[in-house]
């Protein structure tokens, strides 16, 4: 039991790790402010999903599992508003530099 | 070399990029995001030399509420037309100070390699004595029990700041407010962040500061997230930023510093000494101080932001 765990473990965090790797390179190789504002908030929102899915089965407690799941939860909340902000930002400034 | 040592060398040489990266920035704008994400890469930093307490206060304050204020400072300046209008230092005067940087460095530097190892430490004693205060976080017994005195006076630096950014408004605004924080008519996107956000941060704040006397966390970094809060309030335009002259506003400025300086002269009858607590109720009597130090520091951190009043006072 404890070995499938382990490997559920090391397989979500991989695959978070690499959504993460892919966030940073679109943000690097994308050529306009949006599209680098998307591949950002994909990264944050599976990567750090993933990462915290991968992290449960190891807490010591189930208020340990709560904060994790709370923390993806802000980062959810904070990474999507200040997406909007800055996509609005950008149009209303009228340019994508 | 492990691989936690590489991760650290890694993060070193992380850190030092972008401090070259604030100073380099060709933007106000971009050495402030620069300077944000330095402050959280050094609270990482201070994660891995065990010092959860000082990586919280370096994320709430050298990151966030400086950050914060850099960017309305960056702001204002931008739009006063004077951010591009100074000319370059001479050449002269950028050399002195790359070589008082360097000499500046290379003195801490010497003084760091030659420390003794073990280092001196004043940590075991401070372990020891933890038991008569009745926390279980050394570091809060330090600072509010250990050295509270000057803990006392650094809520009273913060009360000159806000004397130092009010005494700047010119006379007619003299008892008016400041200006609003964010534009009118807020985005959708900024209210939701708001609305559902502020109630989360305002019970995180709280605990970080009720686990404080036991766990890392405390006044000062409970009161940082309160403030933070209080600022996304007065960006999404909920609140404005209370006048000066506010009655309510300028009690809970002095409210740390007021309880903390009472309670301390207080020692002097009950425990036979400034700044001493009475044995068994020194638990509670910190508890007590750093409630309203944590109401204070909430209050000061976004009326520096907010900065000096702008409105002529309402008759």
């Amino acid at each position: 039991m404890s070995v499938a765990l382990d490997l559920f473990s090391i397989v979500a965090i991989v695959a978070g790790a690499f959504f993460f790797f892919a966030g940073s390179v679109g943000l690097l190789r994308f050529p306009d402010s949006l599209t680098r504002l998307h591949a950002l908030s994909k990264a944050d929102n599976l990567g750090l999903g993933l990462i915290v899915l991968g992290l449960l089965p190891r807490v010591e407690s189930l208020l340990g599992a709560l904060k994790l799941l709370a923390i993806w939860a802000l980062v959810l909340l904070s990474g999507a508003a200040s997406a909007q902000l800055i996509g609005r930002a950008l149009r209303r400034r009228g340019g994508d530099e | 070399m492990s691989v936690l040592q590489a991760l650290d060398i890694g993060l070193a040489l992380l850190v030092l990029a972008v401090a070259v990266w604030t100073i380099a920035a060709a933007e106000i704008f971009g050495a402030v995001v620069a300077y944000v994400a330095y402050g959280l890469l050094l609270s990482i930093v201070w994660v891995r030399l065990f010092a959860p307490d000082v990586a919280l206060t370096e994320a709430a304050i050298g990151s966030g509420v400086t950050g914060i204020l850099l960017v309305t400072s960056g702001a204002r300046l931008n739009s006063a037309g004077k951010a591009s209008a100074a000319a370059p230092p001479r050449l002269s005067l950028r050399l002195s100070a790359a070589a008082l940087a360097i000499v500046a460095a290379a003195a801490l530097a010497g003084v760091i390699l030659t420390l003794p190892d073990p280092g001196p430490t004043l940590a075991p004693e401070a372990r020891r004595e933890l038991a008569a205060t009745g926390l279980g976080n050394p570091v809060t017994a330090v600072l509010i029990a250990y050295r509270s005195f000057d803990t006392m006076l650094e809520k009273i630096v913060l009360l000159l700041a806000v004397v130092g950014v009010w005494s700047v408004a010119p006379d007619r605004f003299w008892g008016g407010a400041p200006a609003p924080l964010g534009r009118a008519n807020p985005q959708g996107a900024l209210v939701l962040l708001e609305q559902t956000l502020v109630p989360l941060g305002i019970l995180v704040g709280v605990h970080t500061f009720w686990v404080g006397a036991d766990e890392p966390g405390g006044a000062f970094q409970g009161g940082a997230i309160l403030a933070a809060m209080w600022m996304i309030v007065m960006i999404a335009r909920v609140s404005e930023p209370p006048s000066v002259n506010s009655r309510w506003l300028r009690l809970a400025l002095i409210a740390g510093p007021g309880v903390f300086l009472v309670a301390g002269v207080a020692g002097l009858g009950m425990a036979g000494n400034f700044f001493a607590y009475p044995d068994g109720f020194a638990k509670p009597i910190i508890l007590f101080i750093e409630a309203f130090m944590l109401l204070t520091i909430a209050a000061t951190l976004p009326v520096l932001v907010a900065g000096p009043p702008r409105r002529s006072p309402k008759p």
